[in-house]
């Protein structure tokens, strides 16, 4: 690293060499990123299809393979369908808007991929190691909704306004939910920096985790998260059966995709979030030999993948909420919870120490 | 208390969780999927799929042009011209099935009183352009000489209920 800057500062003299070298590393951290992230988009579908249909009794997609290799059966398919994507014509309505048209799902995937430079993949690995890394995921995951929008207004179709329209209230309602949810997190780790929230659960095991005292936020913000990222149950912006297909009905071939890996790096994002509050992130799950063994870096891609499992699985099982329904969920029943949660644990942590310290089996406060 | 009841089992989540359990089990549960080119659903010797016109086993073709087939056919579907032979038989010159308004009800085979006109099991058949699906006399004799084998063993067993 060192030679390669002074090479810089050598070939720019010393006022451009060292910010173009900063650049530099930074669009290749940023890639480094973004390319395997896609790739895991890709195959995430591929994922939901064959749990789905697994869930289902079918098969799923088992005939696009690799240079004909037999084992391989199905995994070409998400290459198959990105190809494919890439081909289709871009139809834009007479009546849209072209340049908001376009700019929707710019708009959309844009803070989808920038959240992802303040994830801690271990304790070092990480982009942007900002202490406010709470706050920016927050901001960032609510400008998604900017994207979808815009989508629904460019579109000009009361389809995809509609789509627009109930994607914007049920995210800005679960926002709160998850807000406060991470609220709990933050108060138990006394922080905002997303490797500091990691390193609070350290501690031995599996019980250190978040996970453990704030049990109720984890289910509600893996329910907000599904909600948030507008899936099934969820997924009344889309809403198949009532709205067409909500607010990218009259997108197609590679605007559509854009939607497409936005909605699936979402869904990564929120995992990897989930992990990194609730389940120790890079942590092991027992702090001996055979775990610590394995990089912590391959925990958290397994706590994520783990996480995503999950979402498949509600897709796979539950029906759509009804649109009043997801509003009385998010106002009435998970605000209300996290509130008292809230409360009650500022209680707990407010308590004098020896009253803590006669909690039975007591390893958070 | 019934209210109570239900409170908690969703509050809970319980009835989500049965919900999961049931998914949750069929994703290990054995597949029920045909993988159709190699494998294929077992097919009754009734099948009516593409049409064959049959021969005798001296070579005679068996349809002597009686037209009762163009005339049950619901989809109008058969065309039939027909002249004197040489030998004096009444014999088709035009035996046409247009395959886009078939709707493979069987009626012809009921109808023909020599068992010349039949379906058999062949279902995987295409036209790559306009028209392809037109079948002449040529084309279903052909079909006829083909499967003749598989086309008599499927009337044998059926005889008794004919």
């Amino acid at each position: 690293m060192e030679y390669i800057q002074q090479q810089f500062i050598q070939i720019f003299g010393t006022e451009w060499g060292s910010s173009l070298f900063s650049l530099t590393t930074n669009m290749m951290f940023i890639l480094a990123i973004v390319v395997p992230l896609l790739l895991c988009v890709a195959y995430l579908t591929f994922a939901e299809r064959k749990i789905i249909a697994y869930m289902q009794i079918r098969v799923g997609p088992n005939r696009v393979t690799f240079f004909g290799i037999p084992w391989l059966r199905g995994w070409g398919q998400p290459i198959a369908d990105a190809v494919k994507a890439i081909m289709k014509e871009i139809v834009i309505p007479t009546g849209a808007n072209k340049f908001l048209f376009i700019l929707a799902p710019v708009l959309t995937i844009m803070p989808a991929l920038a959240a992802w430079a303040v994830i801690p993949f271990s304790p070092e690995l990480v982009l942007a190691d900002i202490n406010a890394g709470l706050l920016y995921i927050l901001a960032m995951t609510s400008m998604g909704i900017y994207g979808i929008v815009i989508a629904g207004w460019a579109s000009n179709s009361k389809y995809a306004f509609l789509g627009a329209m109930r994607s914007a209230a049920q995210v800005v309602s679960y926002e709160l939910a998850m807000g406060f949810a991470l609220v709990c997190v933050l108060m138990m780790s006394q922080s905002l920096n997303l490797g500091d929230i990691v390193n609070g659960q350290q501690g031995g095991s599996l019980l250190n985790w978040y996970l453990i005292p704030l049990f109720p936020m984890f289910l509600v913000y893996l329910i907000s998260g599904v909600a948030e990222t507008n899936r099934a149950p969820f997924d009344v912006a889309e809403g198949e059966s009532e709205i067409v297909a909500g607010f990218h009905v009259d997108y197609s071939g590679m605007a559509f995709t854009v939607f497409f890996l936005a909605e699936y790096s979402n869904m990564i994002l929120v995992a990897a979030l989930t992990s990194i509050m609730f389940l120790g992130g890079w942590l092991p799950p027992i702090d001996m030999a055979p775990f610590t063994w394995i990089p912590g870096f391959v925990w958290l891609l397994l706590k994520i993948a783990f996480i995503l499992f999950f979402f498949l699985w509600f897709r796979a099982t539950f029906p759509r909420y009804r649109y009043d329904q997801i509003m009385r969920l998010g106002w009435k029943i998970f605000i209300p919870i996290t509130l008292v949660w809230i409360v009650l644990l500022g209680v707990i942590m407010q308590l004098p120490e020896s009253i803590r310290d006669s909690f039975p089996l007591n390893v958070w406060f | 208390m019934e209210r109570i009841k239900k409170f908690f089992s969703t509050f809970f989540l319980f009835e989500l969780l049965k919900g999961m359990a049931v998914t949750g089990r069929y994703l290990f549960k054995p597949k029920i999927t045909v993988h159709f080119p190699e494998e294929k659903t077992p097919q009754s010797p009734r099948f009516r799929g593409l049409h064959a016109l049959r021969r005798y086993p001296n070579g005679e073709e068996r349809c002597i042009a009686c037209k009762l087939c163009e005339a049950v056919c619901p989809a109008l579907a058969i065309t039939i011209d027909s002249e004197e032979r040489e030998d004096g038989t009444r014999r088709t010159t035009r035996y046409d099935i247009d395959l886009y308004k078939c709707i493979f009800c069987g009626f012809c085979e009921e109808s023909c009183p020599v068992d010349s006109i039949v379906e058999t099991r062949i279902l995987e058949y295409h036209g790559e352009k306009r028209g392809d699906l037109i079948y002449t006399k040529e084309m279903l004799l052909a079909i006829g000489d083909r499967y003749e084998e598989q086309i008599a063993k499927d009337r044998e067993a059926d005889a008794r209920y004919r």
